[in-house]
């Protein structure tokens, strides 16, 4: 068991497992991407109170849940990274955050988009939009802190240190502003909070979902990838590849 | 010296050190932040003065009237309170990290952690703690009614304790930057929210009549969870910053 | 007990650089140790490493035959470390600083004893005074007064000597003499041609 953490997390071993991941994540998402798009855009049924508005639905919430998740995952590598020291484990939180941040931004623009036919505004105060804001600083801030620092080690270590604080507060940022909303109510109701959703509707809804993560996965995969290349350039396996490739 | 030079002998010491000893250490380390903070009242009022003069900027930038400022004034106060901690932050561990006590602190038999919770309390007592006094005039200035003045000194003195724990691990993380002060108001204020949204939330409640406490008891277990947490992650991060 | 800090195959990477690695280091008691290296070799690094105060590195280092790790308590209650800053407070007296060093290791202390270590420097009558009106030299003595006030066996020491006069260089050349005679141990980094009437150790870096 620690052998085989130790072997995953070296970035040699890492590297020649994801290159033969890799094509396999691409072509899944590539896959459900097309076919969770042309179905929901075109097939599923229209919303009878929004019309064909509510398929902003379709980029909207799985933009949202890989906002979050990236975010939990990247303070999970951030943890092993502290605790094993695996650097493979830090090499992925690196890459993924500004990719999880770029979800986020994709989830409140696609809800700003959304607002304008079913508010008739760019922005109205949502719980759910609001938490998205708020994540999306937190994101900002632990790609800021990475970088604020002179050595990358240290850089490391303090942008897992905030992420998992991050992480530990993102529960209790999202209960206090859904708590706030209650109590303030500005809108009668919410962008996806639905009480029932016909099958033809969520079932690709489920595809897409299923479709941003394999592309997630991919690309965090392939930045991971050019992450290792870059770090251990040095590195004599490393130099036969690039012999190799010569 | 009783021993002459040549007869005195250097011995290790083999007993360790025991919990009594703590209780020296933590009050020593309060005593310390205190007593300097003393000695330099400026850098005490200058958070006040700020918490003071940005309230009384709403009234200019609003408007006068008592009814409009009386509904914005839990939030404003409690932004303002934020913004007010915020700026006493930096100078948390600053001063300790460049003349090296820091690195004291980390050398002596005890834990980090705790030493770390002594010198939170001490800005506690001398930011959070005269702020949430001063308060009442400032609510006052606001149109503030009367009913909900205790509940905002109570949620201040609530709420301004965990400001002071969450901010403590932002200060914690950014000590070694040149320009870690910008940086500290981003990791920082997002994590405030909750604290901000239960707080405002107790005096708006104090003026509408519904029940103050669930709000408190809210603040008291964010207060409780900042106090399991962010010794933690202060310790951790002064190790970060520390090693450069 | 005899004073034993051992150091196996110590190393320590920097963003994919060693500043140093196979170290193999054996403090014992009557030793003074001198680190030696240019500039950026690392010196400071090793010393807070072997002071317990960074964990990044590679290799084994124990305590009378246990890790550091776990042996820590009982390692800091025999340590004295003197880092680069000297660790004096600005806004304390040297009094005040001392009496805040003692606490920290939980010992109260007496003002005689503190003023005692303070005229050993030869600060007499700037005990009252805040830290941060003194000079270099003088804060860097404040700091040296606790050598003679908090007895320990193993002494860690960067550049104890930065800012200090001629007259003062003599007398911490002496006391760092006399410990090892009496059985402690000094491990230091310096710049200064050092004039101590007793063997010294060596380590190079760089």
């Amino acid at each position: 068991m620690w052998g085989l953490i130790h072997k995953l997390g070296s970035p040699k071993w890492f590297y020649q497992l994801s290159a033969r991941l890799q094509p396999w994540c691409w072509g899944a998402a590539i896959l459900l991407l097309v076919t969770g798009s042309v179905w929901g855009l075109f097939f599923a049924p229209a919303d009878y109170q929004q019309g064909n508005s509510f398929r902003i639905i379709y980029v909207h919430v799985p933009a949202a849940f890989l906002a979050q998740s990236v975010f939990v995952t990247m303070a999970v590598a951030g943890l092993v990274y502290m605790v094993w020291k695996i650097k493979v484990a830090d090499m992925a939180a690196a890459a993924m955050a500004p990719l999880g941040a770029a979800m986020t931004f994709v989830a409140l623009f696609s809800g700003a988009v959304w607002g304008v036919p079913t508010w008739g505004t760019w922005w109205m105060w949502d719980a759910r939009l609001t938490s998205m804001l708020i994540l999306l600083f937190l994101y900002i801030g632990v790609i800021a802190l990475r970088g604020a620092f002179g050595r990358r080690d240290s850089g490391a270590r303090a942008a897992s240190v905030l992420a998992m604080v991050g992480v530990i507060n993102i529960p209790i940022i999202k209960y206090s502003v859904d708590w706030w909303y209650t109590l303030h109510q500005p809108a009668s109701f919410t962008l996806t909070a639905r009480p029932s959703m016909p099958l033809e509707m969520w079932l690709p809804l489920l595809i897409m979902v299923l479709g941003f993560y394999c592309f997630f996965i991919a690309l965090t995969l392939m930045r991971t990838r050019s992450e290792i290349l870059r770090r251990e350039a040095k590195a004599r396996w490393v130099q036969a590849l690039i012999e190799e490739a010569r | 010296m009783p021993l002459s030079e040549t007869t005195r002998r250097v011995a290790v010491i083999s007993e360790p050190a025991d919990k009594q000893h703590l209780g020296i250490a933590l009050g020593a380390t309060l005593m310390r932040d205190l007593n300097r903070m003393r000695r330099r009242p400026g850098d005490v009022l200058n958070p006040l003065v700020f918490y003071a003069l940005a309230v009384s900027l709403f009234p200019m930038g609003i408007s006068p009237e008592a009814s409009l400022l009386a509904v914005m004034a839990p939030g404003l106060l409690w932004v303002t309170a934020l913004l007010a901690a915020l700026l006493s932050l930096d100078g948390l561990f600053r001063s300790d990290f460049d003349d090296g006590s820091l690195e004291q602190m980390m050398l002596c038999p005890h834990p980090l952690t705790s030493l770390a919770v002594a010198k939170v309390a001490a800005h506690w007592l001398l930011t959070g703690l005269p702020m949430a006094l001063m308060a009442p005039v400032l609510g006052i200035l606001l149109a503030l009614p009367m009913n909900s003045i205790g509940v905002l000194m109570a949620s201040l003195v609530l709420g301004s304790a965990s400001l002071s724990l969450i901010g403590g691990i932002g200060a914690a993380l950014t000590v070694g930057l040149p320009r870690g002060s910008v940086l500290l108001s981003l990791l920082v204020l997002p994590l405030y929210i909750p604290v901000l949204i239960f707080g405002s939330g107790a005096v708006q409640a104090a003026i509408m009549g519904d029940a103050v406490l669930p709000h408190l008891a809210l603040l008291g277990a964010l207060l409780a969870a900042a106090l399991i947490f962010s010794p933690w992650a202060i310790a951790a991060s002064l190790r970060i910053s520390i090693n450069g | 007990m005899a004073l034993c800090l051992e150091a196996r195959q110590l190393g320590c990477e920097r963003d994919d650089r060693w500043l140093f690695e196979g170290l193999d280091i054996d403090v014992k008691g009557g030793d003074i140790w001198r680190v030696d290296g240019p500039n950026g070799s690392g010196k400071t690094t090793l010393l807070k490493i072997l002071a317990g105060q960074l964990a990044d590195y590679s290799g084994t280092l124990r305590w009378q035959g246990n890790p550091l790790h776990r042996a820590r308590a009982h390692f800091a209650a025999n340590l004295l470390y003197l880092g680069h800053a000297p660790g004096v407070s600005a806004g304390l007296t040297p009094l005040e600083n001392l009496a805040w060093y003692q606490a920290l290791h939980g010992e109260r202390g007496s003002e005689a004893q503190r003023e005692a270590a303070l005229s050993t420097m030869g600060l007499e009558g700037l005990e009252d005074v805040p830290a941060g009106r003194l000079s270099a030299g003088q804060q860097r003595r404040v700091a040296l007064a606790r050598l003679s006030l908090t007895p320990r066996a193993l002494w860690i020491l960067d550049e104890p000597f930065t800012a200090i006069d001629h007259a003062g260089v003599a007398a911490l050349e002496t006391q760092i003499a006399a410990h090892a005679q009496a059985g402690g141990a000094v491990v230091m980094t310096t710049h200064h041609t050092l004039n101590i009437a007793h063997p010294l150790c060596h380590i190079a870096l760089g």
